[in-house]
């Protein structure tokens, strides 16, 4: 039973605003910059866009949904209230009111330095104050998660933690220990020079600092999704999940080696050195492996409901599977973006290779298929599955459902195979416009003008998600009953000890990223004068 | 009873099928990255190899990034050297003239803030840090024109930051270094 239901509504609330905000300067951004916009605009109002358009995607929406699935996770998965109720309101104010703080120097053109901040770039102190307050926010929430877990533990010995719990403690673990990279860039780095009380940065340090945070970001906002697959999909397809133990497995490699990898968007960058890169390199094939570890378990899963429903033969149960409920087509559609999103990741995750495509709309193709597609429409399903918990009323639009989460699947295949090919012809990313009329570049207009087309498919997918959930709000009421996951095919009696606790992998956790990034970090802190002048940004500077 | 032994043979079966699962995943995985790594060996497409430092605020006073030692040069040895800054919007030299079938070592900096260049229908791709040297060596197959636009994000006039790339043919290049020691294709 969900006890604080107001407090899980308003984080997916305010997730799903945002979210559709952003939605709609993305679906502009598309099109401003393809040649279906014939008018000559401010390219700053490109700069403005973008950089709001990833602060919001990339900080605020994912992490509101992480926050407010673990809060539903803790009450649901160990069937009781929420340990920290005020303090997790706190959370949710600290956020809300950070993005607030955040987008005003963004929105007035004060902070046009994208989501990534790239200094010696530097903008209004207020929208990095506003990034920390979101961050801290969060904090709160990865507080709490222990807090619940380490209580449900102690008043339950020998008994294993649900397995949503677990995964949700390990999400929550590694995004404390991600965010501390761009924490030590912003509160050393960047703020000082923004509030004027230093005027030079080191902008190859901070790089290496960000990209601490960058790829294992990637991670956290992958966690939801993953507990998805496990926990809620076999359940709502009528099955029972494969394995509980290789679940776990999968979770603790995210936790383990998702840090110790961030140099790979460091490749063509001249202050790291070819040792490093290699070592980064090769820890990025490894966290392919938790991936597919749950493509495998999620797929037998998907079998054994079919099995159980009368499905027969090696493919014939695959049609056996219930189509029409759309919890099932969010996650097939899910998978299918994951398995190209993840095969183009490993092209990325080689250095010759990503020679061929670094920086280019290859890499904006990439990550938009994986978050903006596999992991978003899971988040949609979430909210689908959750919805009538929150509301008490049902949410029976099952149709529209459907429409939408096909026009997100087609939207973002439309939108991101067209960028893919433009990246492999070389097209660079984040220019507000580019001279279509120049040979050189011409080639690559058909595909872009495509891309916008699909930028917009999604924008009226996003739209109908809205107006499932706001009917919902109105629908008949009628009780949910208790909020369940799935059921493992074997439950095992007893669970080991490393299987059922972080003590052990946040040890390892901590200590790969030590080795992988101390000597890098030392390096460049010990190299004098590399700190650069600061390049102050926005009007009347 | 028969249930039980069911159960636990369900169970031993599907704990096999997983191990297999799990030992062709680390395969995969160990593949591809022997894979990069035999590549990174015997094709010597391996990243700058130590970290080099240029303070951008005296660029233009001395050093190697002056001015006029900016654009391509002919080393005793054969190969080229090209010489190039990035700035806030533009490459200096803003076009780069290179001789086809030649290794070429690129050595870049930006003077201000991080730029980076790719040319377009290559896989030359790097970045510009500012207070960091980037060197990279590269070798273009024929004469040709090329794009290089700046693949960073650096500032509202990124999008106006496009240098040229001119491959001529080897032996006009010797010439044209032999009348002069830093060549550009700026006109």
């Amino acid at each position: 039973m969900l006890t604080n239901r107001r407090l899980i509504a308003a984080h997916f609330w305010l997730a799903f605003i945002v979210f559709g905000v952003a939605l709609v300067l993305g679906a502009w951004q598309m099109f401003v910059r393809s040649p279906l916009n014939a008018w000559h605009f401010n390219p700053e109002f490109y700069y403005r866009s973008v950089t709001a358009h990833g602060s919001a995607m990339g900080y605020v929406f994912p992490t509101l949904i992480a926050m407010g699935f673990g809060y539903a996770i803790t009450e649901a998965s160990l069937e009781k209230a929420l340990i920290g109720r005020r303090w997790a309101w706190a959370g949710f104010f600290l956020v809300a009111v950070g993005a607030v703080v955040a987008m005003i120097p963004v929105s007035l053109g004060l902070a046009s330095v994208l989501y990534t901040f790239y200094p010696p770039m530097v903008g209004n102190p207020f929208y990095y104050i506003g990034v920390v307050m979101v961050v801290v926010g969060s904090w709160i929430w990865v507080t709490l998660m222990v807090t619940n877990f380490t209580i449900w533990k102690r008043e339950n010995p020998g008994k294993p933690v649900p397995l949503a719990m677990y995964a949700n403690v390990a999400g929550s673990l590694l995004w404390g220990w991600t965010a501390v990279g761009a924490a030590l860039e912003i509160l050393f780095q960047i703020l000082p020079v923004a509030l004027g009380l230093k005027s030079k940065i080191d902008a190859g340090l901070a790089r290496v600092f960000f990209s601490w945070t960058l790829h294992a970001i990637v991670y956290f906002w992958l966690i939801p999704t993953y507990i998805a697959y496990y926990t809620i999909f076999p359940r709502a397809i009528g099955g029972r999940l494969f394995s509980d133990a290789m679940a776990r497995i999968s979770f603790i490699l995210f936790v383990v080696v998702a840090m110790p990898i961030g140099v790979h968007h460091l490749f063509a960058d001249p202050q790291v050195g070819a040792g490093f890169k290699f070592m980064h390199s090769v820890f990025t094939g490894l966290v392919a492996l938790p991936t597919l570890l749950t493509v495998f378990t999620i797929c037998a899963s998907a079998e054994i409901a079919s099995r159980l429903r009368g499905g027969r033969g090696a493919f014939g149960w695959i049609g056996a599977l219930p189509w029409s409920n759309p919890i099932m087509l969010a996650t097939a559609l899910s998978l299918v973006m994951l398995g190209f999103g993840g095969a183009g990741g490993l092209i990325n995750m080689s250095y010759q290779l990503d020679a061929a495509v670094h920086n280019t709309q290859w890499i904006t193709g990439h990550f938009h298929l994986i978050f903006g597609g596999a992991i978003v429409i899971m988040y949609f399903a979430i909210a689908y599955d959750l919805w009538p918990h929150l509301t008490g009323r049902a949410l029976d639009s099952f149709g529209l459902m459907r429409t939408q989460l096909w026009l997100w699947f087609i939207g973002m295949i439309v939108t991101t195979f067209p960028w893919h090919y433009v990246g492999i012809l070389g097209m660079p990313r984040r220019m507000a416009f580019y001279d279509y009329a120049n040979p050189a570049i011409s080639p690559q207009a058909f595909s872009v003008a495509m891309s916008a087309i699909g930028g917009f498919i999604l924008l009226l997918s996003g739209l109908l998600f809205l107006l499932v959930l706001i009917r919902g709000q109105f629908g008949v009421r009628g009780e949910a009953g208790a909020y369940r996951f799935a059921v493992p095919l074997h439950m095992p009696a007893r669970i080991p000890v490393a299987l059922n606790s972080f003590g052990l992998w946040l040890a390892l956790m901590v200590g790969l990223t030590v080795v992988n990034y101390g000597f890098p970090i030392a390096q460049l802190m010990a190299l004098k004068e590399t700190s650069v002048p600061a390049v102050y940004v926005g009007a009347g500077r | 009873m028969a249930t039980e032994t069911d159960h636990s043979l369900g169970e031993a079966v599907a704990a096999r099928i997983e191990r297999r699962w799990a030992t062709l995943s680390i395969v995969i995985v160990g593949l591809l990255v022997g894979m990069a790594a035999y590549i990174g060996i015997h094709q010597a497409t391996m990243p700058q190899g130590r970290v080099e430092t240029a303070d951008p605020k005296t660029l233009h006073l001395s050093g190697e990034f002056i001015e006029s030692n900016l654009g391509s040069e002919m080393e005793a040895d054969g190969s080229v050297t090209v010489r190039a800054i990035g700035q806030q919007y533009s490459f200096t030299p803003q076009c780069v003239v290179v001789p086809a079938e030649t290794p070429i070592t690129f050595r870049a900096t930006s003077a201000d803030v991080v730029h980076g260049f790719l040319i377009e229908g290559t896989n030359v791709n790097t970045m510009l840090v500012p207070g960091y040297v980037t060197a990279l060596p590269v070798r273009f197959k024929a004469p040709g024109d090329h794009v290089m636009p700046c693949q960073e994000f650096c500032g509202i006039g990124h999008q106006g930051m496009w240098g040229k790339v001119k491959v001529i043919d080897k032996a006009a290049f010797r010439d044209l270094a032999a009348a002069k020691r830093r060549l550009t294709c700026v006109d």
